[in-house]
């Protein structure tokens, strides 16, 4: 089934997608960063987004996170509309961003404890999220000791601290080793059941585990739909 | 205040404290060198007093923002479920305390250095004095520290911006002063200048918590 | 960003030709209608332009305050470029003000600059804070931003005139001398009516110059708008100063 047959039935109420996104569109000063994306993704599914740098892959997850507000067009996070409702869903989304937004004086534990704070999750919920990324040993640790490796674990750790029904993530699995990378696996792959959107520089990579792909170049959507039907010619003019 | 936790735990860093306590001994040593006095008191120590606190405060100003601009910390708080002025009232109260400690060390400094009457008997006006005088500097200064930080020239707009700003506070504040530091005062500084220091307070922090949601959206 | 901009052309020549008739008008009273201060003798005239300029300016920042708020409330960035421009057309005018207060000082007390005047010192002190305007601007990049933090400024500013005017005023021990004496009211007849006519004359001339200055900005705009949908993107050579609309 395509995606815009499924944007043009109004969806009934527990049908509802986790993100509706009609002609989006944002600038920056008389630059375009992203123009005409419509796209609906429904709870639980996976949707890669793929294109180039510049692109506006990042701008789009930025947006998805609240953190930067649209300047036309329609976003709605869980049929919240963006940005008058953000406060609402931001319980709901968890961003794994290029930096680990992580305090590098503070030792992981400390800042996953203020994160905790800010979202009210109960303390145990550290501790057991950090057993899942075999950290709690280096949990002490200032942040700016640790190796990147680790550093990206505890980024997960936070990403996923108030258990996010939307979980965005640029480029993962950068800075992951396989270990690494098979332990937070569980945590933001596709078997935890959150919807997620995640970016990558690995289109393969990112193909593999998506449910729905939107790629991007310059700012304007080039193709939109399952990841069988792109085909080998559109993506290699994406990246070209 | 939840955040006012996540400043006091950034107080393990210790930099900007004791650099601000340095620079106000540092300062008072130039202004007895400056003014060619062994002593000063009334209206004249008033204003060095003065002076040095808000030049001392201009440093801790500068890096109030510094760590949630460089890691992510405002993306972070952005992305949680609070109120966004909660951010204003924590930095505020986390400057205000970085202020009263820098006082309780200058303080005493001062009216051993430079200061010809004693300390003891204006202690109580001072004090309240530099409470309200803090809680200018503290609002104005989170204001200003907010807009610079996501400004290219960082450490240069937070102070040109917050100076000007700042003057009818100190001109309240040295002039509350100035009399109890005068031998032979009473030690209850004048009401007048209290009253306006309290107004000007109660102004910015209110236009701060009006305005402050646009400095963080985007 | 498609958006409509007024060109604010409309009523520009006429309001010009008022300027122009008023500040006439204004220079004959002063130099044939008002009669020579006693003490000053002729270099009193200057507080003819130099309290106008003023008192303008400090309006004119108030009001560019307030289409600050404007945009902070609307979104529509051509509140902040109407801010924008009364802003610094305001700090133009007090810049020029300050300087005629510190001749007319000069001519009738001997000094460049005195304290004991409260209002030239908070004047002072507001200018000082809003030299930072411009500074402020062009130290941030991204424009939305830009006009955010600029209109939050400008607000700010905008409200610390009235408090800073309150407390030199009570810091100082004398009241400016002669001035506020004569705008109070003590004016004999002929200097009330000259005052007020060069203070309507300034004011005309701000606002024509305003509405001149947002003219130009957009149609300035509107070329480059017209050039990039004709020629494309890569013909355009970054703006560079301030507020830009779109």
């Amino acid at each position: 089934m395509r995606v815009e047959e499924r944007l043009v039935t109004e969806p009934p109420a527990g049908d509802r997608p986790a993100i509706e996104l009609r002609d989006l569109a944002r600038h920056f000063g008389e630059r375009t960063a992203l123009e005409g994306v419509t796209i609906s993704v429904p709870e639980g599914a996976t949707l890669a987004v793929l294109g180039r740098n510049g692109a506006g892959k990042s701008t789009l997850l930025r947006i998805l996170a609240t953190l930067l507000r649209p300047h036309s067009g329609q976003a709605r996070l869980f049929g919240e509309e963006l940005p008058r409702n953000g406060y609402a869903v931001r319980g709901r989304l968890g961003l794994l961003a290029h930096e680990p937004l992580l305090y590098r004086e503070l030792s992981g534990r400390e800042n996953l404890t203020y994160h905790a704070r800010l979202h009210r999750v109960a303390p145990e919920r550290i501790e057991q999220v950090l057993q899942a990324v075999a950290m709690e040993r280096r949990a002490e640790d200032p942040v700016r000791l640790l190796s990147r490796g680790m550093v990206q674990r505890i980024a997960v750790c936070r990403a996923i601290l108030h258990d996010p029904a939307l979980l965005l993530l640029d480029e993962p699995r950068a800075n992951l080793d396989p270990a690494a990378s098979e332990l937070v696996e569980p945590l933001i792959g596709r078997g935890a059941g959150r919807t997620r959107v995640l970016t990558s520089h690995d289109p393969q990579a990112a193909l593999a585990e998506a449910d729905l792909v939107l790629a991007l170049k310059d700012g304007r959507p080039a193709f939109v739909g399952a990841p069988e039907e792109l085909s080998e010619n559109q993506l290699k003019d994406l990246y070209a | 205040m939840i955040l006012r936790k996540d400043l006091r735990l950034e107080l393990r860093t210790l930099e900007t404290i004791p650099a601000m306590v340095l620079f106000s001994l540092t300062t008072f040593v130039i202004f007895h060198f400056g003014l060619n006095r062994a002593t000063i008191d009334g209206q004249l120590a008033a204003g060095v007093l003065t002076a040095t606190l808000l030049f001392a405060a201009i440093l801790g100003i500068n890096r109030l923002f510094v760590a949630e601009r460089d890691q992510g910390g405002f993306d972070a708080f952005l992305l949680a479920p609070v109120d966004r002025t909660a951010m204003l009232f924590a930095k505020a109260a986390a400057l205000f305390t970085f202020l009263v400690v820098l006082e309780l060390i200058s303080v005493p400094a001062f009216g051993l250095l430079l200061l010809g009457t004693s300390l003891g008997g204006p202690l109580p006006g001072l004090i309240l004095v530099l409470l309200l005088a803090n809680l200018g500097l503290a609002v104005i200064g989170t204001l200003v520290s907010a807009i610079a930080v996501q400004t290219r020239a960082r450490d240069l707009i937070g102070p040109i911006i917050g100076l000007p700003l700042l003057i009818p506070a100190l001109i309240a504040t040295a002039r509350a002063i100035g009399p109890i530091l005068a031998p032979g005062s009473s030690g209850s500084p004048p009401g007048k200048w209290l009253a306006i220091l309290a107004l000007y307070d109660v102004v910015f922090a209110l236009l701060a918590y009006a305005v402050f949601d646009f400095l963080l959206e985007d | 960003m498609p958006q409509r901009l007024t060109t604010h052309g409309k009523g520009l020549r006429g309001l010009a030709l008022a300027t122009l008739a008023t500040i006439s008008l204004a220079l004959v009273l002063v130099f044939f209608y008002a009669p020579l201060d006693a003490d000053q003798g002729f270099v009193q005239k200057i507080f003819y332009i130099h309290v106008p300029l003023a008192i303008v300016s400090l309006c004119g920042f108030v009001f560019g305050a307030l289409l600050a708020a404007g945009y902070l409330r609307t979104g529509d960035r051509r509140w902040d470029m109407r801010s924008y421009v009364a802003i610094h057309m305001a700090l133009i005018f007090g810049i020029a003000g300050l300087i005629t207060g510190s001749i007319w000082a000069k001519a009738s007390w001997g000094h460049w600059w005195v304290w004991n005047e409260p209002t030239l010192v908070s004047y002072l002190i507001v200018l000082l804070l809003f030299c930072t305007y411009q500074p402020l601007r062009f130290s941030i990049e991204d424009p939305e931003r830009q006009s955010r933090y600029a209109s939050v400024f400008s607000v700010v500013a905008g409200a610390f005139v009235p408090l800073n005017f309150i407390a030199v005023r009570l810091a100082q021990q004398y009241v400016h001398p002669r001035v506020l004496t004569l705008s109070g009211g003590h004016l004999p007849g002929s200097m009330q009516v000259t005052f007020l006519i060069s203070l309507l004359g300034i004011a005309l001339l701000y606002a024509t110059l305003w509405k001149y200055e947002m003219a130009a900005k957009n149609a300035r705009s509107q070329v480059r708008r017209l050039r990039r949908t004709l020629l494309g993107e890569d013909t355009m050579r970054p703006v560079g100063r301030s507020a830009a609309p779109s």
